[in-house]
């Protein structure tokens, strides 16, 4: 089928995207089927950044593996260790103390504010505006700032340990998160001036990679790309963990089902999450920020499942617990990989150029599609 | 400037107006769009012009300037106080808790001044090259012997630099930690 | 008062007095050569690190400001960077033309210098047909282009090249016609007659709003044509990696890009000319006073400033836009520059035969 040079049989040409290319973020590897301008297949080839974590994780403690998940979806560290730490306290029946919880959720929302800034910031870079990249890195600066000071790290924190949290917050830490939702509210428009409004930037986006609602769900797409084909999927509503279910937020939904529908839900999804810290971060309560748990913790018998919502979908922690001090196997359910198995369907047909946009809609963080 | 960038909505608009209906959506698609566009050259113009808002830290000039947050962690070191003297009891509990195996403790058997036999390190060996900054150590050790450090420039030219011993030459236990 | 054409006079009497008219003519050609050879050097200089401090003033950045006093031999580094590197042909490349093509984009940029008036009297070619000439070497940038993609036998630089080709070759149409309104109001083709048409006025301000449209496709078009950004699909760096040249390294890739900020200085001094009065200063209609303390500012600083104010303008769109789509891109052409530019040629020949315009 595939001839030497590169083209099939039908005089379409073979395009290779990536492992090294500027527009996958990444060592994606696209093959690329084209005809002159409009697309005929996209097949993602995956593994370059397989590091095998699942099989890692088999040889580590139940306190231990939990940093290696920080390095999958390395925009949403926190809320990786945090299903992991829910996954273990579920087998372990820990009640975490709710200081713990208001933390959590508190770094939570931080995280999907600050994996959606890097996102808004690089999908403008994909469509050819570098600006507003770094536009949007002054924010996320300041999140990462903050996250510096209580967590010690600015991206892989761990911060989340079973039974708690590692560390109790730094005392800056309220007054800084204010400044940051102050900071935020101020330059939000620019959001809109820079990008949102831009009639290019809608030309761009709107009608093109459409993803029906049946799809989306076919797909196993989650997280802000399924919402954008109005399937409701918010894992912090429909199976709320810690306190998620007392707070006062809205599920955002799009039903455009197209490239913009994706780019809307994200961008008013960072709204909600500033709503949420707003709600929780003059009420956080008193006392311990850990639970006592054990030396070494001992998972029982069994089988244990535990799903969280991240920035881009929902993230599953799957333990096999054979009752000794490591997991027997360990499976991560990640958004990305069941995201990009749209991508050939929604890109066919389209623009080279709009690929580019679709993959920047899916929102592809690779470490976490490969592991 | 470019009045003129809406292709789709307008291809989509004149069939339902026609005639003077239809020109008059497509005047206001460029009008539009050429407003759109203008209030994005108004926003990079206003940074264009307004240095203050730039957030440039320039590194290597604001070494001495820069702060790191106390929790920052840079590398593993262990707390010796003036009199050469640490609080590691060589338990190992830093090295079990460790996920990558950074950390060595060596033993050796002290002779107290009673004659007994006593347990103490004799080298902490720590590998930078695998530490991945996790803090699970620093939280297990029960005598806070170590701690994180917020230096964080670790380039050296031979990788078997990485690999240090953390307890000083001739220090030793300090009295009173068990 | 010194000024550039003074000093050209006094070189070119100089030598007429010293030799005979041949060899008059080949040493002012030489020295001509000379001239436009370092204006490129120094315009390469200049406008990299132009757009390095705009784009990073943009972008909230504060841009090179290492390698001399506020970075501004940054660029003198990057170039002798690239001079060293190593200028490498893939195996599969047609080398010939592959070799050629950056050559080729720099003898066009070269050949688009010739009509130009840099100051009073100062220019190296004053031809009847300016305007024509220029837009017609312009369009010989898409060969280059062509070649190169053609000739890198890589699949990325032949789709920007196939981009770049259609995309020139549409632009082309609506940058003429915006040409022309000038072109009819003042009556001629030769670029001088036309700086001296606008002795009481720049067209931009005497043309009313004809011109002012003439100059806002004119702008679209020169930017698409230059392959900037946001219609820098023949490189479009997301989506092709580097378009026609993501093969070239060295000094043949420095080539190209030096083509690219020579042709985006090039089009804006022609457009400077054309709507802004090349180096004329800033008259209004009668206002005798006002014209002579205007006089007084050379008229190179003139030319230079307006040229380098349209060069900012066409680095702001790029660091503010997102980049057009292909088919986006041609209906931008067709559907809306190309039929308002014609009626607003109309307009315009409406306006010159009535003689409405000021």
């Amino acid at each position: 089928m595939v001839e030497e040079i590169g083209t099939t049989t039908d005089g379409d040409i073979i395009i290779n995207v990536g492992p090294q290319h500027p527009a996958t973020h990444g060592v994606l590897h696209l093959v690329i089927t084209i005809n002159g301008e409009t697309i005929k297949k996209v097949e993602p080839h995956l593994g370059f950044i397989h590091r095998s974590i699942e099989k890692m994780c088999e040889s580590l403690s139940y306190r231990q593996f939990i940093y290696v998940t920080s390095r999958m979806d390395y925009l949403s560290s926190h809320i990786n260790n945090h299903a992991c730490a829910l996954c273990v306290e579920k087998g372990l029946q820990i009640e975490v103390p709710s200081r713990a919880q208001v933390i959590r959720v508190l770094m939570d929302e931080l995280t999907r504010i600050a994996s959606h800034e890097l996102w808004w910031g690089a999908m403008a870079m994909d469509l050819g505006a570098f600006t507003p990249f770094f536009h949007a890195f002054r924010e996320r600066e300041s999140i990462n700032d903050i996250m510096e000071e209580t967590c010690g790290a600015r991206l892989t924190m761990n911060y989340m340990v079973p039974g708690g949290v590692m560390q109790d917050i730094h005392p800056n830490f309220q007054t800084r998160v204010k400044n940051f939702i102050t900071l935020y509210k101020s330059k939000v428009g620019e959001y809109n001036e820079l990008v949102t409004g831009n009639i290019i930037f809608q030309n761009r986006m709107k009608g093109i990679g459409y993803l029906s609602s049946e799809d989306a769900i076919s797909f196993g797409c989650t997280g802000p790309t399924a919402r954008g084909s109005g399937v409701s999927c918010d894992t912090r509503k429909l199976y709320p963990y810690e306190i998620y279910n007392q707070l006062q937020f809205d599920e955002i939904l799009e039903t455009g089902c197209d490239s913009f529908a994706r780019y809307m839900v994200r961008v008013r999804e960072m709204n909600q999450s500033i709503r949420i810290i707003e709600q929780l971060i003059d009420n956080i309560p008193e006392g311990d920020f850990q639970a006592k748990t054990k030396a070494v913790l001992k998972l029982p018998k069994g089988e244990f499942y535990q799903r969280v919502e991240t920035a881009r979908g929902e993230f599953g922690v799957y333990i096999v617990s054979e009752g000794g001090t490591t997991p027997y196997r360990i499976k991560f359910r990640s958004p990305g990989f069941s995201n990009l198995s749209a991508l050939d369907h929604i890109a066919r047909g389209s623009k080279l150029g709009d690929l580019v946009a679709m993959m920047g809609t899916l929102d592809l963080v690779i470490p976490d599609i490969d592991r | 400037m470019s009045n003129n960038s809406n292709y789709k909505d307008s291809s989509k608009a004149s069939p339902s107006g026609g005639g003077l209906e239809g020109a008059s959506s497509y005047l206001k698609d460029i009008f539009n769009g050429l407003k759109s566009l203008v209030i994005g050259l108004r926003r990079t113009f206003y940074y264009f012009t307004h240095h203050k808002e730039i957030i440039t830290q320039q590194y290597p000039d604001n070494r001495e300037t820069m702060n790191l947050p106390e929790r920052f962690k840079g590398e593993v070191v262990m707390l010796h106080d003036e009199n050469n003297e640490h609080a590691c009891t060589g338990c190992t509990a830093c090295e079990l808790a460790c996920p990558n195996a950074t950390i060595k403790i060596i033993t050796k058997f002290d002779i107290t001044p009673e004659g007994k036999k006593k347990k103490a390190i004799d080298k902490f060996v720590y590998h930078l090259e695998l530490c991945t900054m996790c803090n699970l150590c620093i939280v297990a050790c029960p005598t806070d012997a170590i701690k994180m450090a917020q230096t964080f420039e670790h380039s050296v030219f031979n990788r078997a630099d990485l690999t240090k011993v953390l307890n000083k030459p001739g220090s030793k236990i300090r009295e009173g930690v068990e | 008062m010194l000024s550039f054409s003074t000093i050209s006079k006094s070189i070119d009497s100089w030598l007429r007095a010293t030799f005979s008219d041949t060899w008059t003519m080949v040493i002012e050609m030489l020295i001509a050569g000379i001239c436009v050879i370092s204006l490129f050097a120094i315009l390469g200089l200049i406008l990299v690190l132009m757009e390095r401090k705009v784009s990073a003033w943009m972008q909230i950045r504060l841009g090179p400001n290492r390698v001399g006093p506020k970075g501004m031999f940054q660029s003198l580094a990057d170039t002798i960077k690239l001079l060293v590197k190593e200028g490498l042909t893939p195996d599969g490349a047609d080398k010939f033309l592959f070799n050629l093509a950056p050559i080729l984009a720099i003898i066009v940029a070269m050949l688009l210098m010739a009509p130009i008036a840099f100051a009073k009297d100062f220019q190296l070619w004053n031809m009847n047909i300016g305007v024509l000439y220029v837009s017609a070497v312009s369009s010989m940038m898409v060969i280059s282009i062509l070649m190169a993609g053609w000739a890198s036998n890589n699949k990325y630089s032949l789709m920007g090249a196939m981009r770049s080709g259609a995309q020139i070759v549409s632009y082309e149409l609506s940058a003429g016609l915006s040409i022309l309104v000038v072109v009819v109001l003042s009556g001629s083709l030769n670029l001088n007659e036309i700086i001296q048409s606008q002795a009481d006025g720049w067209w931009i301000f005497k043309g009313h709003i004809p011109v002012i449209i003439a100059f806002i496709i004119f702008i679209i078009a020169v930017t698409a044509e230059t392959n900037r950004a946001p219609f820098d699909l023949a490189e479009a760096e997301s989506e092709l990696t580097a378009g026609f040249h993501t093969e070239y390294s060295g000094m043949k890739f420095a080539l190209f890009f030096l083509a690219e900020y020579v042709n985006v200085f090039i089009v804006c001094a022609i457009g400077a000319t054309l709507f802004f009065g090349g180096w004329m200063p800033f008259h209004i209609g009668n206002w005798q006073g006002f014209n002579h303390v205007m006089d007084f500012i050379p008229s190179s600083i003139w030319f230079f400033g307006k040229t380098f104010f349209l060069i900012f303008l066409i680095m702001w769109f790029r660091w503010t836009f997102p980049r057009l789509r292909i088919d986006q891109l041609l209906n931008l052409e067709w559907k809306y520059l190309l039929p308002i530019s014609m009626f607003n040629l109309l307009l315009v020949t409406a306006i010159a035969i009535l003689g409405w315009y000021f």
